[in-house]
This record gives C-alpha cells, sequence and structure tokens, in this order.
C-alpha cells in the first residue's frame, strides 16, 4: 500500500526539485505524445529546448528568448508579490492591455514631435499608471466593499479586451490607415520607439526592466520591512495582524504594484516588439505570467528562470512546428504537461510518500 | 555609443549575410505559409492550406512546403516569418490582415525573400499583397437570403470592421433589400476570426431575435450547427462547409487560392516573380459559390446563378448606383459603380442598414 503523510513542514529540497523533475516529466511524456504523432521523439526535443540556444540559428533565438521572457518575467514578479501575501490578481491581462493603452496614447499625442527625451519616459509612467489604476480597481472594491479580487481583476480584463477594441478603431486609430484598425506604427517614430538596444541582441527596455524588477523584488522581500510583510500575511494573516499589518494597505501594495509592472510589460510591447495598438494586441502574457510565477516559485530568480523556460517552450515550440510539421496543439498540450507535472510533484513538498500500511491513530 | 553602433552594424552584417544563405541556387523551393488559425478550422485557413496541398500536388519534389498555424499577429507572427526565412524559406504566403506590418518588417531584412501578403495594403520591391473580391459572393448570398428569409430579418456575423468586412455587409444588404424591400440587417461584432463559441453565441443571439438567415464572416463552422439546431438557413463562409448542407448551409462563397499560389510559385521557380497587387473575384475563380442545396427554389437558385455569372462576366458591379451612404448622403450616382480605391477603404454602411459600426 502506498500512502500519502504530510510533511511538518514542507520539504525545501523538494521545492527546490520539483520543476526540475516536472520538466524531465514532461520531457519524457512529450517525447512519447511526438512518437505518437510519428515524430522523432529525440530530434523534437532537441529543436524545442536545444537548438534555440545552440542550434545553427540560435543568434537569432536567443534575442528572441529575451523578447518572450521579458514580459512573462515583468509580469509575474509583480503577481508573486501578491500571491505570496495571499492577494490573487488574474487579472494581469486586463492592466497589461491598459498600460499599453495608456501608454500609447501618450506617446500618440505628442506625435510627430521629436523630443525622446521628453516623450518616452512619460509614455513608461503612463504606461504604469494604466496599469496601476485597472489594478486598483479590484483593489479598492476589495478594501471597501470586500470582494473578491479574483473575480473582479479576471473580469476586468475583458473589459480592457473590449477597449483595447475601441482605441484601435477609434481614438487611436491611425489617420493615414485608410480606415483599417490600429494605432500608428510607434516604432517608426523615433521618440516612441522602444527599439532593441543593440540590433539583433533583443534586448529591448521592457527586459531591462525586468531583470530591474528581479532584483528590486529579492532585496524587498529579503530585506525590507514590506516584503517581511508580504510573506508574513502569506504565511500566517494572524500573526500579521499582530504585527501591525494594515492588510487594506497591503492589497492595495501588492495589487498596485503587480497592476504597474504588468502596465510596464504593456507599454514596452505595444512600444516595441508589436508596434501597435491593434484589437489583438494582447495574445495571454498575463495568464501565462501567472503559470511562470508558480514555476519559479514565487520566488524572484526562480521566476526569472521559469520565465527563460517558459519564453523556450514557445520559441522551440514554435520552431518544431515550422520544421517538423508538429500541430500548434501539440505544442500547447506540451506546455499544459509542464504545470501538470509541476502541480503532481510539488505534492512530495507537503507530502511524504509512504509504502506499506497506514497506522491509524 | 560608437560601440554600440559598431556592434549593431556586426549584427546587421551578420543578419544580411545570413540572407544570403537562406536562398539557394539549386534544390526544391521552399515555400512557407503562416495561418491565423488551425489549419482545421473549416474555413478560412482551411482553404489556405488547400492551396498549400495544390502547391505540393502542382510541383512535387520540386518544392518543398512548411507552416505555422495559430499564429497570433503581431511580435509572434515576425518571429514566424524570420524562422522561415532563416530556415532557408523563398516565399513566403501571410495570409491575415493584422500580418501586414510584420510582413513588412521582416521582408525588409530578408531582401532575397519573397513575400506575399493575403488582404493587405502595404507593398514592397519584395512584397505583394493579394485578394479576393469576396463582396461579389456576397452580392449572390444576398439575393439567396432575401428571397428566402420569412420574418425578413437577415443576421451577419461580423469579425472586425475592417473594409473587407464592411463591403461584404453592404454586398449582402443591397441585394437582399432589391428583391426584398422589407429586409432588416442584423449585425454582430465578434472581434475574432476564429472563435467557435463565441460564433455560436452570436449566431444564437441573432435567431433568438428573429433571424431566419444567418451569414457569417467568421472561420468556424459553429454558427453552421447553430443554425441546425434552429432549423434556420446559413452560408458556407471561406470554406464549402458542404458537410451542412442541404440544409442549414444552402450555399456558400469558396476562397480558392490554390490557382494564385501554384502561379507565383512557378514565377518564384522560373525567376519571373514581381511584386504585384492582386483583386481578384468570380471572373478568375478566386471567389466560388459553393453548391446552392436544392433547400432553395429552383427559380431563385436560376437567379443566383445568373447573378453570379453576370458578375463574373464583368457585365455586372455589385456596387452599381445608386446608391447613398448610411446617412443619407449620395455615394454613387444612378449607374455609377463603385472604384477599386472607394472600396478597398470602404468605412461606412449603406442607407437602410441600422446601427453603427464599432469604433
Amino acid at each position: 500500500m502506498i500512502h500519502l503523510e504530510k510533511r511538518p513542514t514542507p520539504s525545501p529540497l523538494w521545492s527546490y526539485l520539483t520543476p526540475l523533475i516536472a520538466v524531465v516529466a514532461t520531457m519524457i511524456a512529450g517525447g512519447l505524445m511526438f512518437a505518437l504523432l510519428g515524430k522523432d521523439p529525440v530530434v523534437a526535443i532537441r529543436t524545442i529546448f536545444w537548438d534555440p540556444i545552440f542550434g545553427e540559428f540560435a543568434f537569432y533565438y536567443r534575442g528572441q528568448l529575451l523578447v518572450k521572457a521579458g514580459p512573462l518575467i515583468l509580469i509575474a514578479i509583480g503577481l508573486s508579490l501578491g500571491f505570496r501575501a495571499g492577494i490573487w490578481n488574474i487579472g494581469a491581462e486586463g492592466q497589461y492591455i491598459m498600460g499599453a493603452v495608456f501608454g500609447a496614447a501618450v506617446g500618440l499625442a505628442f506625435y510627430p514631435m521629436e523630443a525622446r527625451w521628453l516623450v518616452f519616459p512619460l509614455m513608461i509612467l503612463g504606461g504604469a499608471l494604466g496599469g496601476f489604476l485597472w489594478a486598483m480597481i479590484p483593489g479598492i472594491l476589495r478594501t471597501r466593499f470586500n470582494t473578491n479580487e479574483i473575480l473582479v481583476s479576471l473580469l476586468l480584463v475583458y473589459v480592457a479586451e473590449q477597449i483595447l477594441a475601441s482605441m484601435s478603431l477609434g481614438l487611436l486609430r491611425n489617420p493615414d490607415g485608410a480606415g483599417f484598425p490600429g494605432s500608428r506604427n510607434l516604432r517608426q517614430y523615433e521618440s516612441a520607439a522602444n527599439n532593441e538596444l543593440i540590433a539583433g541582441w533583443g534586448m529591448h527596455w521592457g527586459v531591462v526592466a525586468a531583470f530591474i524588477a528581479v532584483i528590486f523584488a529579492y532585496i524587498m522581500l529579503s530585506r525590507h520591512v514590506m516584503g517581511f510583510n508580504v510573506r508574513l500575511t502569506g504565511e500566517s494573516p494572524r500573526a500579521a495582524k499582530f504585527a501591525g499589518v494594515n492588510p487594506n494597505r497591503l492589497i492595495l501594495f501588492c495589487l498596485g504594484t503587480s497592476g504597474a509592472l504588468a502596465g510596464l510589460a504593456g507599454l514596452f510591447e505595444v512600444a516595441g516588439p508589436a508596434g501597435q495598438i491593434s484589437i489583438d494586441f494582447n495574445v495571454g502574457y498575463g495568464f501565462t505570467a501567472i503559470i511562470v510565477a508558480f514555476l519559479g516559485r514565487l520566488h524572484p530568480i526562480g521566476i526569472l528562470l521559469a520565465g527563460l523556460l517558459m519564453a523556450l517552450t514557445y520559441i522551440g515550440g514554435e520552431a518544431a512546428q515550422a520544421s517538423l510539421g508538429l500541430p500548434a496543439a501539440a505544442i500547447q498540450a506540451f506546455q499544459g504537461m509542464l504545470l501538470f507535472f509541476l502541480l503532481a510533484f510539488d505534492v512530495f513538498t507537503n507530502f511524504r510518500l509512504r509504502l506499506g500500511r497506514e497506522i491509524s491513530t | 555609443m560608437k560601440k554600440r553602433t559598431l556592434l549593431a552594424g556586426v549584427a546587421a552584417t551578420a543578419l544580411a549575410s545570413m540572407s544570403f544563405a537562406g536562398s539557394h541556387g539549386d534544390g526544391p523551393v521552399k515555400v512557407g505559409f503562416v495561418y491565423v488559425g488551425p489549419i482545421g478550422d473549416g474555413g478560412w485557413t482551411y482553404e489556405h492550406h488547400q492551396g498549400l496541398l495544390a502547391v505540393e500536388e502542382a510541383f512535387g519534389d520540386k518544392v518543398e512546403t512548411v507552416y505555422q498555424e495559430s499564429v497570433p499577429e503581431g511580435a509572434d507572427a515576425e518571429r514566424a516569418m524570420t524562422q522561415m526565412a532563416l530556415q532557408g524559406a523563398d516565399l513566403i504566403f501571410t495570409t491575415s490582415f493584422g500580418y501586414m506590418d510584420p510582413t513588412i518588417n521582416v521582408a525588409a531584412k530578408f531582401p532575397d525573400v519573397k513575400f506575399e501578403h493575403a488582404t493587405g495594403y502595404k507593398r514592397a520591391d519584395n512584397v505583394s499583397t493579394y485578394s479576393a473580391r469576396f463582396y461579389e459572393g456576397r452580392a449572390v448570398q444576398g439575393h439567396i437570403a432575401g428571397k428566402m428569409t420569412k420574418t425578413n430579418k437577415i443576421g451577419y456575423i461580423a469579425s472586425f470592421p475592417i473594409p473587407e468586412v464592411i463591403r461584404g455587409i453592404n454586398s449582402a444588404y443591397l441585394h437582399a433589400k432589391k428583391v426584398n424591400p422589407d429586409v432588416e440587417m442584423n449585425v454582430v461584432w465578434v472581434f475574432t476570426w476564429f472563435d467557435p463559441a463565441k460564433e455560436a453565441d452570436a449566431a444564437k443571439a441573432l435567431i433568438d431575435n428573429g433571424v431566419d438567415v444567418v451569414l457569417q464572416h467568421t472561420d468556424s463552422t459553429a454558427p453552421q450547427a447553430a443554425a441546425a439546431e434552429a432549423g434556420v438557413i446559413s452560408f458556407g463562409q471561406a470554406s464549402d462547409m458542404a458537410e451542412f448542407g442541404p440544409t442549414p448551409r444552402v450555399s456558400s462563397i469558396i476562397d480558392n487560392w490554390a490557382p494564385y499560389y501554384i502561379a507565383r510559385t512557378q514565377a518564384v521557380l522560373d525567376g519571373t516573380w514581381e511584386s504585384v497587387d492582386t483583386w481578384d473575384g468570380i471572373s478568375t475563380g478566386m471567389v466560388e459559390i459553393g453548391e446552392i442545396t436544392e433547400a432553395v427554389p429552383a427559380d431563385v437558385k436560376a437567379e443566383a446563378e445568373a447573378l453570379r455569372d453576370a458578375i463574373g462576366a464583368g457585365e455586372y458591379h455589385p456596387f452599381t448606383g445608386p446608391i447613398n451612404k448610411q446617412d443619407g448622403s449620395v455615394w454613387l450616382a444612378d449607374g455609377e459603380t463603385a472604384s477599386d480605391g472607394d472600396l478597398a477603404g470602404m468605412g461606412f454602411y449603406v442607407e437602410g442598414i441600422v446601427g453603427d459600426i464599432p469604433n
């Protein structure tokens, strides 16, 4: 007989091991799936995990890894603060959209003035503000009326999508676009463009911001009293109360920070890789970042690695589609397996596997 | 600063040199396709994929094809195209409007690779555009819809308010109105090309509203299923969707890209490829009218086929005046036909359609 026994405290060893085991298990199960689809599993796994970093075209893919990982890390860092304190912002996708809309609107308002020193910093502020304000809606509703921030933040994603569509068709539409939806291309507007800092490297200001966020989050969580409050509230809300943590302020802080970071990610994306506000500007970074946050154990360094890994499965997955003819759904299933195995093996962090008969109490 | 420009120069050279490495003299011509939906959508992407298969069939081992499906429009599309170009594609078809800027960006980096962008308006020396005059097919659908409706309410599931979609709505409405002056057009905007759940909801909402003919400008077959359940009629979109005949699907617009894809691949093989802007309709077969089923009375069927043939022969233009805009101002005088420029940028409803184009 096999049974699970709860550990007195979560095992630190397992909490580090599970992501690695999950990756290995995903490779095995995914390889099996690829084999069933009639593809060589070794080649497929190599195409996904190896070629983007070390293969023939790695000089291009490495940069793309940063482009893809940047927004994921930036958003996930913000989310992880709230998740640690038990505050669930599920609507980062909406805050990401609003950041992009606000930031792009600021940039477009100045068009065609050439003043990068003024326009770009203002756009960054606008982006952060857009995400922050959008996250304040569930925040204030929670602190004032005790509504559920999970539902409110999630539903506001759909509102944000409608606003995005309206902006691309109306207020922010490119007046020279022959009636087609979508704003001017910000990448072609020198003062607003968030181009690669070094051509071909993929490193743009959003990636820089992601790295800075990782460092700040690390310092905050390990050294600053606010980080202590966040961790304390997550681990023991009662103790936090006795320690004088104001729960409402903490809620607003966590939601506001994650909103602002998601907004920044949106701004850097719209001014850089995406280039313009369009109806389907958002492609799910805000939701994928939730996976990244958990895959990274809500730890800043872990999130950094998890963001890069997630980006790798996207980039490699696309490469496998084009070069091996794998269907898109197989790649999505592959990514799903990663989360599935992570959650499955996570059991061992809190439980111990015991062989033999359960001792009845 | 200097160091940065130097590095940028190195990277640019690397990118340029690989574009040369990408194009190979002998060996098969590599043709890439970037799809916005899954190849099994049964509509838009399915038909483009049929085009890919036709290219394979026509050229055998003289070509090699690659494709990537469900590619989001934006930064991801740019990567998908770059990837194909890096892996040696000679000709890349990007098959959604939203791929326009990414196509232009990637094409600038790979001057030796030919690009073909569907339904857009930006061209370059190595970027062609192509589209089909779907509005010609919509005229035939509108005619059948106007004759078939008993509630005098026609529903239209529209994707995005871009000129292509608005043209279709106007064309269908004008021809329904022509045969049935009492007809009303209800438009629902779903803001997606492919989302079976949303499309089905839109169809149900229209049907609940008394609509008994459903037209769609989205790519899945979900509205067909909803129409079948409710016992109303519908039209196949982009693909024949014949499996839903004889009802609810009474006819369809088929996008037949195969001849175009074969011709363009041939041009690359011959070395005669040039940047062009193609906009073909029923006359060249790029737009086909799927079989009109027995659910449609014989006389209506004959009229619809006559309309199709007149458009195909160039005897009749679906936008022939007098036509007023929704606000009552004159668009086309009596006997005047719409210019391609007007059609390409169409951003208004014609007189009689109720409601606003969302913005």
